[in-house]
C-alpha cells in the first residue's frame, strides 16, 4: 500500500502545481538580494554583493539545469526532465542580472569602459562571451523553435556544456587567491559533464 | 562522600575548550563552509561581544590629513581584507574575537644597533600619537577615507639606529592559527610579510597605527599595531605586526611571492599601470555610487613622487 502510493507519488501532484512552486521558489534569492538591499543589510559595498550574488545565483541555476538529464537517469524519473527549460531560463535570467548590474550599478553606462573591459580584461571577456551564448538558447527554449529546428535544437543546446564551462572559468578568474568556491562548482560541473560522457560512451557499445 | 580519583585519561579542566571559544570555532566552521556555498547573504551570523577599546587621548593633528568625508567606522570596521581572519571581507569582522592583541611583544633585529623584544607598551610609549587620515585605496578597486592614529615610522627606526647595511625594513605578521583562524588554511603562504625600501620607511606620510577613529585599533584591522602606506594599495600596510627587521636585501612581500606577476614589491597606487586583470584607473569610494579616478600615488604625489624619479614605474609596479 505505502509503496504503490510512494511510486505514485509524483502523479499525486499535478506537475502544474510543482511548477509554480518551484517558479516562485526560483525567485527567492532576487527577493532576498532585493530586501537586503532596501534594508541596507548588504555591508559597506552593496554594488559588488548584488554583482556576486546574481552572478553565484547564474552558476547555481546552470549547474541545477545541468543536473537534471542526469537526476533522470539515476532516479528513473522522467518529471526532472519537465523543469529543465524553466531552470535554463532561470539561469539566463540571473544573468541578464548579473550583466545588468554591472553595466548600470558598477559602470553606470560607461561604455568606453565596459568595452575596454570587454576587450582588455580576459575575464569579463570570458562571462559576457557565456552570457551572448546563452541567448541563443533562451531565444530556441520554445516549443515551436524545438519542433521547427528538430535534431539541429539538440546540437545547438549543447552549447550549455560550454557555457557552464565558461561560467567556472570567468568566475575563477576574478579571484585573488582563495580558490575555494569556483572549485567546488567546477568539481561539481565535472562530474555532471562526466556522466553524460560516461553515459554515451557506455550506451555506444 | 565520593572521592574520585583521577585516572591518567582523565581529561583535566584545564584542556577543556572553554564553552565560548569551542561555539565561536563552530561558528567560524559553519561561516567557512556556508561562505563555501555562497548561501551567505547579510549578516545572518550574528557577531560576538566587541572587546571594548580604549579611547586614545590627546592626539596631535596633522598638516597630512585630508578633509575628505571619512568612511564610516561601521564600514571601516566590518569591511576589509585580512585573510587571517577569513578571505570574505566581512570575515575578519566576524572572526575578530580570535585575536587576543594583549599581551603582544614585537622583536626588533636586522642591522641596527639595539636590537631586541619589547612589550607594546614599552615600544610605543616613547612617541607622541597623532590623528592622520588618509586615504586608502585597495588594489581591488574600492577605497576609503581613514582617521588612524598613529606615528612616524620614521621615529621608530631612529630610535633603534640602523646601520648603513640597512637598506630595507621587513615585517612579519602573528603566526598563530589559534588567534587568526584564517592560517589553518594554506590561501597564502603564513605568516604574511611586508616590506619597504628605508627611504619609504622614513618617508613621513609612513606610520606605524595603533588606533582609528580615536579608539584602539579594533582586532580586524590589525590590532594592535600596523602600517599604514597610504600612496600604496592596501595590502602593503601589514597588520598585527610582531617583527621589525632591516635587511640589506630586499625583502620577500607575501602577495608578490604568490603572483609575481600581479603584484610588484612596490604596488605603489597608479592609474597608468592595470591590474593585469582589472583596470586600475578609477575606483569606488565606500558609500559612493559612481566611480572616481584614482590618483597617481593616491593623491599623495607631491609628498612621494621623488621616491621614484627615474625608475619606470610599469617596470616596477
Amino acid at each position: 500500500m505505502q509503496q504503490s502510493m510512494l511510486r505514485s507519488f509524483p502523479v499525486m501532484i499535478p506537475t502544474v502545481y510543482l511548477k509554480v512552486v518551484v517558479f516562485i521558489a526560483c525567485l527567492i534569492p532576487l527577493g532576498l538580494l532585493i530586501w537586503n538591499l532596501f534594508q541596507d543589510n548588504l555591508g559597506a559595498n552593496p554594488i559588488e554583493e548584488v554583482i556576486h550574488q546574481t552572478g553565484d545565483w547564474t552558476l547555481r541555476f546552470l549547474l541545477i539545469t545541468l543536473s537534471l538529464t542526469p537526476l533522470r537517469q539515476l532516479t528513473g524519473s522522467g518529471t526532472w526532465i519537465q523543469f529543465r527549460r524553466m531552470m535554463g531560463l532561470y539561469a539566463f535570467f540571473y544573468a541578464c542580472l548579473h550583466l545588468l548590474s554591472y553595466v548600470v550599478l558598477d559602470q553606470f553606462f560607461d561604455w568606453p569602459a565596459i568595452i575596454r573591459d570587454i576587450i582588455k580584461h580576459p575575464y569579463i571577456t570570458v562571462g559576457f562571451a557565456a552570457w551572448l551564448l546563452l541567448i541563443p538558447l533562451a531565444l530556441t527554449s520554445t516549443k515551436g523553435m524545438m519542433r521547427r529546428l528538430g535534431r539541429r535544437w539538440k546540437s545547438l543546446h549543447r552549447l550549455v556544456y560550454l557555457i557552464g564551462i565558461l561560467g567556472v572559468i570567468h568566475f575563477a578568474w576574478l579571484v585573488k587567491a582563495d580558490y575555494r568556491e569556483p572549485i567546488i562548482y567546477g568539481l561539481i560541473l565535472c562530474l555532471l559533464l562526466s556522466m553524460r560522457w560516461l553515459k554515451r560512451n557506455t550506451a555506444g557499445k | 562522600m565520593i572521592i574520585r580519583i583521577p585516572k591518567a585519561s582523565d581529561v583535566k579542566s584545564s584542556e577543556i575548550t572553554p564553552e565560548n571559544i569551542y561555539k565561536q570555532r563552530r561558528l567560524f566552521m559553519q561561516a567557512a563552509g556556508l561562505g563555501a556555498l555562497g548561501l551567505m547573504t547579510g549578516d545572518i551570523l550574528a557577531k560576538a561581544e566587541e572587546r571594548s577599546l580604549r579611547p586614545l587621548a590627546q592626539l596631535n593633528k596633522s598638516p597630512f590629513s585630508t578633509d575628505e568625508d571619512m568612511t564610516s567606522y561601521k564600514d571601516v570596521t566590518q569591511y576589509n581584507n585580512f585573510y587571517e581572519l577569513g578571505t570574505g571581507k566581512k570575515d575578519p569582522y566576524r572572526f575578530s574575537n580570535y585575536l587576543k592583541p594583549s599581551p603582544w611583544s614585537i622583536t626588533i633585529e636586522g642591522e641596527c644597533t639595539k636590537p631586541g623584544t619589547y612589550n607594546l607598551e614599552d615600544f610605543i610609549r616613547p612617541y607622541a600619537l597623532e590623528e592622520r587620515i588618509y586615504r586608502m585605496r585597495c588594489v581591488e578597486g574600492w577605497s576609503m577615507v581613514i582617521p588612524w592614529v598613529g606615528f612616524p615610522l620614521a621615529s621608530m627606526i631612529k630610535q633603534f639606529e640602523p646601520t648603513s647595511r640597512a637598506k630595507y625594513v621587513a615585517f612579519e605578521t602573528l603566526y598563530d592559527p589559534e588567534m587568526l583562524p584564517g592560517q589553518k588554511r594554506p590561501v597564502l603562504p603564513w605568516p604574511y610579510v611586508e616590506g619597504l625600501r628605508m627611504d619609504e620607511a622614513m618617508n613621513p606620510l609612513t606610520i606605524l597605527s595603533v588606533g582609528l577613529y580615536g579608539k584602539e585599533l579594533p582586532n580586524q584591522n590589525g590590532a594592535p599595531i600596523r602600517l599604514v602606506v597610504p600612496w600604496k594599495y592596501g595590502f602593503k600596510s601589514i597588520k598585527s605586526i610582531v617583527k621589525i627587521r632591516f635587511v640589506e636585501e630586499q625583502p620577500r612581500s607575501t602577495w608578490n611571492v604568490v603572483t609575481p606577476n600581479e603584484y610588484g614589491f612596490y604596488s605603489n597606487v597608479n592609474p597608468e599601470v592595470d591590474h593585469p586583470r582589472w583596470s586600475q584607473g578609477r575606483e569606488r569610494r565606500i558609500g559612493e555610487f559612481l566611480k572616481r579616478d584614482t590618483l597617481m600615488f593616491n593623491g599623495y604625489a607631491e609628498e612621494v613622487a621623488s621616491l621614484y624619479s627615474g625608475m619606470d614605474l610599469k617596470k616596477f609596479f
